[in-house]
């Protein structure tokens, strides 16, 4: 069969709704994306665990360390679910963890940003997760098999991610006027950024749809963008804060929030390697792959050591 | 088939805008590598008694006694199974896709095997 034929009935599957599963016939540019976005997802969960783990030690009470550390599990968790796809697309996890090392593979620009006060956890699970959900909901209906199942099991977890993070910033903006000052300037350096997440304008982005046709995306930067300030807007006033955009305000025409204009230099340079975090994030990722070199060399010796002597008792 | 994924889209930065704030050489050598030079194991879990054992995904392990521990630490942190089952992804053979028509086309022509085939009276009843 000519390689036409294949894409024909690559494309008619998707088409009709048909997940692709990882021995069936693909496009090589179809498999690169998804290993690609995959990977940089995988990347995502694990570098994400940086900004919280630094208020772990830290968190002002039990409940809100037990609360830390179940959810940075759940970002390695994640993480795991996600390299697990990218495997299946014949991706060696090696390679992808290289990648990441050496800083040729990206992640979420929106974890170079550092995370100063304890508001910035509530910050982070509220708007950064906030507006991961919004992709990761829709990448549940993505067109490749193992990826959409991996992001159901993900959003399944996520949810609790936001809510805690919400919950967390309104008992602090009930709290002392240091609390709410807090509070506020957690959202202030937060929002903007958590916008940049989604993604240049869709009017800059150059040629092919080909993400959409194959239905790996199904919606555009923009839809998502719009639906995350849509609902941050009307929550950001049950805390009673404020989002730091004058241009924010209430659209009877369009039925949408109309917002600013954002930032577009520092969300390139960040992606470039030049954000507040950026050198320390990998620093850090790069140590703790390392110093844990031995105990991955140590666990395959003894593995291999119990298994000859099984063997030799079996003997 | 040279087609460029070149829009950005939200989690997919395209390989000419990635930058790289340090391209220094891979230095992970395959035997401190990423885990991948432990073996893949795939992961089945059953959700309650009753209920059959489902296949929920993979990770590495060096034994099969680290895959059972990493599959509840990963796949059960919320009371998700009550068994874990584990086996190493090379031992799985798996039907080939392209050769799917062959395989299950015997099974299609033959309706006399669903109980609906067969037309009784209604008193009967259910049957």
């Amino acid at each position: 069969m000519p390689v036409q034929d294949f894409e024909k009935i690559f494309q008619d599957k998707i088409d009709a709704e048909i997940k692709i599963e990882p021995r069936d016939w693909m496009p090589e540019a179809y498999r690169k994306t998804n290993i690609r976005q995959i990977s940089q997802h995988a990347h995502s969960e694990v570098v994400g665990m940086l900004p919280e783990g630094n208020w772990i030690s830290r968190a002002p009470s039990l409940k809100r360390k037990a609360i830390l550390i179940a959810k940075v599990q759940d970002e390695a968790g994640h993480g795991l679910y996600l390299y697990s796809s990218a495997e299946t697309l014949g991706s060696s996890r090696d390679e992808m963890i290289a990648d990441l090392l050496s800083g040729k593979a990206k992640y979420s620009s929106i974890f170079n940003y550092p995370s100063l006060t304890w508001a910035d956890m509530g910050a982070i699970g509220w708007l950064v997760d906030g507006a991961a959900i919004l992709n990761q909901v829709m990448l549940c209906r993505t067109s490749y098999g193992p990826y959409a199942r991996a992001m159901v099991r993900i959003c399944k977890e996520e949810s609790f991610h936001q809510r805690q993070g919400f919950e967390s910033l309104l008992v602090l903006s009930k709290g002392s006027e240091e609390q709410k000052a807090m509070c506020q300037d957690a959202i202030n350096r937060w929002w903007w950024p958590s916008l940049m997440m989604f993604g240049p304008k869709d009017s800059e982005s150059t040629n092919s749809d080909q993400s959409m046709k194959w239905k790996i995306k199904r919606k555009t930067n923009d839809e998502l963008r719009q639906q995350f300030v849509d609902m941050i807007a009307v929550q950001v006033k049950v805390l009673g804060m404020t989002l730091p955009d004058d241009k924010l305000k209430w659209n009877e025409a369009r039925k949408h929030y109309d917002f600013g204009d954002i930032n577009w230099d520092e969300f390139w340079n960040v992606v470039k390697g030049n954000g507040p975090c950026n050198k320390q994030r990998l620093a850090a990722r790069n140590k703790a792959h390392d110093e844990g070199a031995w105990v991955r060399e140590a666990a395959m010796v003894y593995a291999s050591k119990k298994a000859n002597r099984e063997k030799q008792e079996a003997a | 088939m040279n087609i460029q994924i070149r829009k950005y889209y939200y989690g997919d930065i395209p390989e000419d805008n990635a930058g790289g704030s340090e391209s220094k050489e891979s230095k992970v050598s395959p035997a401190t590598g990423g885990g991948g030079n432990w073996p893949l194991w795939e992961v089945f879990i059953r959700s309650k008694q009753g209920l059959d054992h489902k296949h929920v995904g993979s990770l590495h392990a060096a034994d099969a006694a680290m895959a059972i521990e990493n599959a509840r630490d990963v796949y059960t942190r919320r009371q998700e199974g009550v068994s874990i089952w584990v086996v190493e992804s090379k031992f799985i053979t798996a039907s080939n896709p392209e050769e799917a028509g062959e395989l299950y086309e015997p099974a299609a022509d033959k309706i006399y095997r669903h109980p609906t085939f067969y037309e009784l009276p209604d008193e009967v009843g259910h049957m």
